[in-house]
């Protein structure tokens, strides 16, 4: 293999922005079949090296690019995306690029269907041609066979879980001819561990037929699975290009970050005292599509961490949004003792709960407003604060100076990257969103805290950061945390229980110092039998 | 030089250039024998009697419901007010703010049940907006001829009942704003105080109300209201309360034009209201879910002024009556102009 000529080689790529320089010196060179992993924190370059690659317009219109592309040995500068689909080259995009209220089928053929002659042919001519179905679902089943995915050639991108989006779309890419050179954005970014597998198990596949692959992702273990060869960014520069083999994620981690990354979990972790039982919750069910919650159980005591992991779609997120009434719920909920009024978002916030969301820009954040704004919101919404009485307290105005104070400290604690209080919260990178998320949450001095994936999508410096200031605000203040997340290495990193969710019940609840086999056990339902026939013993 | 540019990026190149346009306009008007003073007396005075209506959109743009072009709704509201303030004989202060008062409640239960509806087609508030507001004109259309109204300036002379299409309010509250402190210079050049006055106050209360708890909680749900719903506040109230808030404005806005224009338009005449308010808070600079107060009272005045002035001296220059037909060219072509600059967010 190492003797065929590389596809595609990069040669002393540079890019700046406006004399900000985001990528300087690059090369690296792809030979057919070969997978190369792609990584580097965010804001490294990658994106903006894929844009230059893929002659997006953004780069001419910021003034180009300095150094060479060649595709087969020959220069290529690509004016449009159209021009790099034709020297075959796919793309897999970060968000998905998918018409929701067609098929499976017609996604994946899309605008190279599969066309039958009609009579109307022979007068207009081939633009009367009719869809030639059968064939189109015959090659959309190739192409999800090729992957080697279970997928329904007749569903409605709508419908889908993610998952099946993101095989969709690559699906769509290697149904092309011509496509030789496939680079993937991020593909498991919104997928679970399992979906996930699957993926990088079709992507080898793929590598065997002799697409060669560029795989851009932050979860480094997948890269150190998949990926023959690994190019690390950092700051712009290609500071690392390596064989995989030998290589761990703990090297990648560091060559990426810059310095030494510890995953170690707190000393206490696990063998910590804790108060009263703050939460208890008794037969909830939760009706959120694509994660329902049938039946859980349990308790949280003060001051501790309780983990929730699991597989997606088996309801762990269900958890804390049926608990805060985002979704339409039922059982009984009891905060220190009292009745906690299910499917009423505010009830739950005025008992002294908050809720960071999995949904960060859906859910969690005012996109178009102020820092300011994102990060008090909640607190004057439900506990009056910020509020600042006029003439008398006849009425109340929002008291500005009261709410950037408020911020400014967050930005401070949290170490905000953002140029004032007053910056958009959608010109914030994901880290950064995912902390006004969690001021906005600590803002509301909350009794019980849910946070919902908090760490999805973001790199891993960011990622410790979320976790340790988690773990910060539980150690200096008390504050009680329900964390669900599907990575369960950080639920083990700071939680001191960690309950698995399987098929909308509780499995199992282990200490994180539990064997990473009985975790996988209780996840794939192997250990559900024997649980079950604890819980009811319980409820007896 | 960074600060003067940065000056005309935020405050947006149509409205420098429609401003530019205006003040050729005025430049131009002298030398066709149209009078600046009573041109600027005029501009004046439009953009008083329009600004009401163009206020009224801000709280549903704010709250997410779009523009409303069903603005009528309120303006019917409105007539209903005035109309009775008329039939009871109220006069001046009373008669205006009779006018006000009485047409109040109509606005705010008309406006709940607008809202009501609203809420159930989100995403395509606009259109059905735009026939909920047609519908309403036509229906009150039958009402005026059949309500029992037997004031003797406002029913139809030959039949003895129904109302009339224009009624005077002549020795009612006519100019009652207007007159208000109002500074004559010459003949033809009056300042209308009071119902500039009237205007501003009524724009600082909506600046108030944009910034109290409930202000606040509405812009939240328009910003994005799955946020406002996970922080504990009801989308559809915050919804339905810029509803209502909008057309309790577009009633009180109807009123304040009529007391300036003199009359009381009734049956179709609220038809095209909607539209110019529309078009002005959009020439304005606001978008379909952000709008400031800075984009209502520059939109009214740039959108009023070229309306007043582009078919007076187009008029003049032509040597033809044809104002009528300029007026419309003009008004609905910056409408086009106005909706295809709408700006939409982030989502």
């Amino acid at each position: 293999m190492g003797q065929e000529s590389p596809i595609l080689s990069i040669e002393h790529v540079s890019k700046e922005f406006y004399g900000n320089v985001v990528l300087h010196d690059v090369c690296f060179e792809l030979r057919p079949g070969e997978i190369l992993g792609l990584v580097g924190e965010n804001g490294a370059g990658k994106t903006t090296l894929m844009r230059i690659l893929f002659g997006m317009p953004v780069i001419a219109e910021t003034g180009g690019y300095k150094g060479r592309v060649c595709i087969d040995g020959k220069e290529v500068s690509f004016a449009s995306p159209f021009d790099a689909l034709d020297a075959g080259i796919g793309m897999v995009h970060q968000e998905f690029s998918l018409i929701p209220g067609f098929t499976t089928t017609e996604n994946i053929v899309l605008n190279r269907e599969s066309m039958r002659p009609s009579i109307l042919n022979d007068v207009f001519g081939d633009r009367m041609s009719v869809l030639d179905r059968p064939a189109m679902r015959k090659r959309a089943e190739g192409a999800i066979e090729k992957l080697g995915v279970k997928l329904d050639p007749d569903m409605l991108i709508s419908e889908m879980p993610v998952g099946h989006k993101q095989f969709t779309e690559i699906a769509r890419e290697i149904t092309r001819s011509k496509t030789r050179l496939l680079v993937l954005d991020e593909p498991t970014a919104v997928l679970t561990e399992s979906e996930a597998e699957v993926l990088l198990v079709a992507l080898r596949n793929l590598a065997k037929l002799g697409i060669a692959i560029i795989f851009i992702s932050h979860r480094l273990h997948e890269v150190v699975n998949v990926a023959d060869r690994v190019v690390v960014l950092r700051d712009g520069l290609a500071i690392k290009d390596t064989p995989v083999a030998g290589v761990t994620v703990r090297d990648i981690a560091s060559w990426m970050v810059g310095r030494h990354v510890a995953t170690e979990r707190a000393a206490d972790v696990g063998n910590r005292g804790f108060g009263e039982p703050i939460l208890e919750v008794e037969r909830l069910w939760v009706d959120m599509p694509g994660e329902t919650v049938r039946d859980v159980s349990f308790s949280v005591r003060q001051g501790e961490i309780l983990g929730f992991g699991g597989l997606a779609g088996q309801g762990k997120l269900g958890v804390p949004n049926g608990i805060m009434g985002l979704f339409a719920a039922g059982g009984s909920v009891l905060l220190k003792g009292a009745e906690v009024a299910l499917n009423s978002p505010r009830r739950a916030l005025e008992m002294g709960m908050a809720f960071v969301s999995e949904d960060r820009r859906g859910v969690g954040l005012l996109l178009d407003e102020s820092l300011e704004w994102n990060i008090a919101f909640t607190a004057m919404q439900i506990q009056d604060k910020y509020l600042k009485p006029i003439l008398g307290g006849i009425f109340r105005l929002r008291d500005d100076e009261g709410m950037r104070k408020l911020t400014e400290e967050y930005v401070k604690a949290l170490d905000i990257k953002c140029t004032s209080p007053r910056q958009k919260a959608k010109e914030l990178s994901g880290g950064n969103q995912q902390k006004v998320c969690l001021a906005k949450a600590f803002a509301v001095k909350p009794d019980l805290l849910f946070v919902s994936e908090p760490t999805r999508g973001i790199d891993v410096g960011a990622k410790r950061l979320v976790l340790d200031t988690l773990q910060r605000y539980n150690r200096e203040y008390g504050t009680t945390i329900v964390m669900v997340s599907s990575e369960l290495e950080e639920l083990r990193s700071i939680c001191d229980r960690i309950a698995i969710v399987d098929e909308g019940r509780i499995a199992g609840i282990l200490p994180p110092t539990a064997e990473l086999a009985e975790f996988g056990l209780l996840m794939s339902g192997e250990a559900a039998a024997k649980d079950v026939g604890r819980a009811s013993e319980a409820s007896k | 030089m960074n600060k003067i540019k940065q000056y005309v990026t935020d405050f947006g190149w149509p409205r420098i250039i429609i401003f530019i346009f205006l003040v050729l306009l005025f430049v131009a008007a002298p030398f066709v024998k149209v009078r600046i003073d009573a041109s600027i007396s005029d501009v004046l005075n439009r953009f008083g009697q329009n600004a009401l209506f163009v206020l009224a959109m801000v709280p549903m743009i704010q709250a997410g419901c779009g523009l409303n072009f069903g603005l009528s709704v309120g303006i019917i509201a409105g007539l209903i007010g005035s109309t009775l303030s008329v039939q009871f004989g109220l006069t001046e202060a009373f008669g205006f703010f009779g006018a006000v008062v009485l047409s109040i409640p109509f606005a705010v239960v008309f406006g709940w049940f607008y809202g009501k509806l609203l809420n159930k087609v989100k995403g395509e508030e606009m259109t059905i907006a735009m026939y909920v507001g047609f519908a309403g004109v036509m229906f009150m259309c039958i009402m005026w001829l059949i309500l029992p109204y037997n004031g003797p300036t406002m029913i139809w002379g030959y039949a003895g009942k129904g109302l009339r299409t224009t009624i005077t309010i002549e020795g009612f509250y006519r100019h009652f704003l207007n007159d208000f402190l109002a500074i004559r210079i010459g003949n033809s050049f009056v300042f209308p105080t009071g119902m500039l006055l009237f205007v501003g106050f009524a724009a600082f209360l909506m600046w108030l109300f944009m910034r109290t708890k409930t202000g606040t909680a509405l812009t939240a749900v328009g910003s994005n209201p799955d946020y406002a719903r996970a922080s504990g506040v009801s989308a559809d109230r915050m919804r339905t309360i810029s509803v209502v808030l909008s057309t309790v404005l577009g009633a009180i806005g109807i009123v304040v034009y009529q007391q300036s224009y003199g009359f009381i338009q009734l049956y179709t005449a609220p038809l095209d209201m909607p539209f110019t308010a529309v078009a002005a808070i959009l020439i304005g600079g606001a978008s379909v879910n952000k709008a400031s107060m800075v984009n209502v009272l520059v939109g009214a005045f740039l959108f009023q002024g070229l309306l007043t002035m582009t078919p007076s001296v187009i008029n003049s220059t032509l040597q033809t009556d044809i104002s009528e037909v300029v007026r419309i060219i003009v008004s609905n072509g910056i409408i086009i102009y106005a909706l295809t600059r709408k700006t939409k967010v982030t989502k």
